[in-house]
């Protein structure tokens, strides 16, 4: 098996690709990416509703739902691959060293059992603990996550939690074997402000004092802005552009990452209409030719319809724009810019 | 009253309880307690036609169960709803409910919950327009579901598919779309943006003030997104533990936030500036509703605490220095005694 060198980081995806055979052809929903996370880091996912945040996180921990199915590139984690494991093994490497909070907090919580047996179950089954260990464990990560009374609470079912709770009792199930890497989707999107900064507060403890890394799907750029070391910017399947949170945030290089920015509502601006990114995303069936946000893109020009731009260095970040591109920054100062 | 002045819900009194105790048996071996945990208890509002009220607060605070008791997803404990004015407790079955029922629609925060997993997409948006038989013929009601799919920024060859085909936010724009089929004028929306990115965000909010003003419809809106709500809220209720805290227009409670629990909730909205502010999150142990404090719920997490506020119960009042008619009401001793500093913030920081 090919190892990528000693100063590996934890987590490195190379040009994955995800597909769905369907009746009128193959859907290429995530098409070519690469990207890694550092020990102890934080990668923000951003990116338009149906870009491929989830099924990115899912092809990573193995749970594409059939007939989605891992079409290209390979997977690793802490060096060794993890993309074709057989699924017994997979399931070990998800308890144990990827813990995974997904979009949807009902889909991970079993209506039938209290989430204290829920909790228990998880941690005795990848920790060296006993029964009554494992439920003292429990009752700390829900007061971790900010749920009053955990000790009364434990024993409650997931119908009796308000939607933020029911989020962070998933939060709690992710954090409660210790994992190296949390995929977490979308984690505090139902919470609000003040359980938001706790569980963020929560986030960035484990990263510095155990060196978890974290791979953070969310449209709240606010959050992406306090928690994140990079950030990834997704479009259609690619990454558009990636790179130092502080970077991104304040100097947008990809069209599209601007108009982002410019979409974010905030207390005290116009409240008549919000900026917004006029058209849709393209389905899947129909991704444009060349790069796929240029029939949206204000700076579009004619190599945009044309060639697809792949991610170019600009200093720290990486972008997929042909505005970017270096001959054109060398015809630019030669005075032959377009556009 | 007549029928154009008169608000469009009433609300009076409003509790809510639940039963959280440990199975009979269990109580009787163990000696334990009953346990009630008091998720609504006693608020007031009134929402006027064609007008955004939001509702904020921590987690757990009763947001939703507010939402569940107006739509008759559970029955009040205590108190009176009045829809267009009529009593809704006055009704004993669904069906006697049910010409109410077409003309409010609710948003839940877990769409995919709401989304009947074997059904085409097409068929879950036009099950209101077929149950309240609104429109006839298939190829009317399929131009309508096309139509609600542009709408929400979906494409009608969408309505073919399965929810499970779909992304997070794509599927909560089908329960949007959903909710807009019955053409309701009252619409309860809980987090109805929250799984949404902000470009998509951003055109669902846009569209939701333009159908209000096309159509006068009138929202109900839970959000934790305080930018969200000041976006679109006329008024803008803070819960805390069950309880409306502040009550005020929505500029009002941005600019001059009366009540500590409201002052600390925009203390912690996320700096996107980057200024290196630290959000400060909330001090102090969380609130549980099954044991609540004595006195003001908020008084071991509120700065101004005094002797007072921990024996006797705040309801709500109006602030003094506001234009009359427009005025806060507030839930706090010490905003009534007038010994806490005021805090007046600018609203053009964009
Ligand atoms: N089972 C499936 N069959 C066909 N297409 C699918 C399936 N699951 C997902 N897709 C498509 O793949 C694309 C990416 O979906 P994904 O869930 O990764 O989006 P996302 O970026 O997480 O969006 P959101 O922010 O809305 O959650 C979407 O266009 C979606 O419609
Ligand atoms: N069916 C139920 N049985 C028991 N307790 C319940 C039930 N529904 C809600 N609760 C409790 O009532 C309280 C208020 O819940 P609610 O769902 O209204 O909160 P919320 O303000 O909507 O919070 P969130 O922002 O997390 O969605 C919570 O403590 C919750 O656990
Ligand atoms: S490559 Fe062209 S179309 Fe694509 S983002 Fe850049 S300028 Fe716009
Ligand atoms: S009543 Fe007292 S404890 Fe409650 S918010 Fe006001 S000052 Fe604080
Ligand atoms: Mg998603
Ligand atoms: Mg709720």
């Amino acid at each position: 098996m090919p190892r990528p060198p000693a100063n590996q980081p934890l987590l490195q995806v190379e040009n994955l690709v995800v597909e769905f055979p369907t009746r009128r052809g193959v859907l290429r929903a995530i098409d070519d990416i690469s990207f890694h996370i550092d020990q102890g880091e934080v990668l923000g996912v951003v990116g338009e509703s149906g870009a491929g945040k989830s099924l990115t996180g899912a092809a990573i921990i193995g749970l594409l739902e059939p007939p989605g199915r891992i079409a290209g590139g390979r997977v690793f984690l802490d060096g060794g691959r993890i993309d074709d494991l057989p699924p017994e093994k997979m399931r070990r490497v998800r308890g144990k060293q990827i813990g995974a909070i997904f979009q949807d907090p009902l889909t991970s919580l079993n209506p039938l059992y209290s989430i204290g047996r829920q909790l228990a179950e998880t941690i005795t089954t990848h920790l060296p603990m006993s029964e009554a260990e494992a439920r003292k464990r429990a009752i700390e990560l829900l007061a971790e996550v900010g749920i009053p009374a955990p000790d009364k609470r434990i024993d409650h079912y997931p119908h009796q939690f308000s939607g933020g709770m029911r989020q962070r009792v998933v939060i709690a199930l992710a954090l409660c074997a210790n994992p190296r890497l949390i995929i977490a989707d979308e984690p505090t999107t139902a919470l609000d402000v003040s359980i938001q900064a706790q569980i963020i507060a929560l986030l960035k403890r484990l990263c510095r004092d155990h060196g978890t890394a974290v791979m953070l799907i969310t449209h709240d750029m606010g959050v992406i802005a306090e928690t994140a070391d990079r950030v990834a910017v997704m479009y259609a399947g690619r990454i558009a552009e990636v790179g130092p949170v502080r970077q991104v945030i304040k100097h947008a290089l990809h069209p599209y990452t601007e108009g982002l920015m410019g979409s974010i509502p905030s207390v005290g601006m116009d409240r008549q209409r919000l900026a917004q990114i006029d058209g849709a995303m393209p389905r899947l069936n129909a991704i444009p030719q060349g790069c796929a946000f240029n029939p949206r893109c204000p700076k579009v020009f004619d190599r945009c319809r044309v060639e697809r731009p792949d991610l170019m260095a600009q200093g720290t970040t990486q972008v997929a724009c042909w505005l970017h591109a270096p001959d054109r920054a060398l015809a630019k100062a030669a005075g032959g810019g377009r556009g | 009253m007549a029928e154009a002045s008169r608000p469009l819900v009433r609300v009076q009194g409003l509790k809510r309880y639940f039963d959280v105790s440990a199975p009979l048996l269990n109580r009787l071996l163990e000696g334990q307690p009953r346990l009630t945990l008091r998720a609504v208890d006693g608020v007031d509002f009134t929402i006027n036609r064609g007008e955004t009220f939001s509702i904020v607060g921590e987690s757990g605070c009763g947001k939703s169960t507010v939402a569940r008791l107006i739509v008759g997803l559970y029955r009040p404990t205590a108190g009176v709803i009045e829809f267009d004015g009529a009593d809704m407790s006055g009704f004993r079955s669904r069906k006697e409910m049910a010409p109410l029922r077409r003309r409010q629609q609710m948003i839940f925060q877990d769409p995919y919950a709401s989304l009947n997993p074997r059904w085409r997409v097409r068929d879950i948006i036009a099950e209101p327009i077929r149950a309240f038989r609104l429109i006839d013929g298939n190829a009317a009601i399929v131009a309508r579901t096309d139509e609600l799919l542009r709408q929400v920024g979906l494409a009608p060859a969408d309505g073919d598919k399965y929810p499970h085909e779909f992304s997070g936010g794509q599927r909560q724009r089908i329960s949007i779309a959903r909710a807009l089929a019955s053409q309701p004028e009252f619409l309860i929306c809980d987090e109805p943006t929250s799984a949404l990115d902000v470009s998509v965000q951003a055109q669902i909010l846009n569209l939701m003030k333009d159908l209000q003003r096309e159509l006068k419809l009138t929202y109900l809106f839970i959000s934790h997104n305080l930018a969200v709500v000041y976006h679109i809220s006329d008024h803008v209720a803070v819960m805390y533990l069950g309880r409306i805290a502040e009550l005020a227009p929505t500029r009002v409670l941005f600019s001059r936030p009366r009540h500590p629990y409201t002052r600390m909730l925009l203390d912690t909205i996320p700096d996107l500036a980057m200024t290196g502010r630290q959000r400060n999150p909330v001090a102090g142990e969380v609130p549980n509703p099954i044991n609540p404090p004595t006195g003001c719920g908020f008084h071991p997490r509120c700065p101004f605490a005094n002797e007072r506020c921990k024996i006797e119960r705040p309801e709500p009042l109006p602030a003094r220095g506001d234009a009359p008619g427009s005025a806060a009401l507030v839930a706090c001793h010490g905003v009534e005694e007038g010994r806490l500093p005021d805090d007046v913030r600018p609203l053009n920081a964009a």
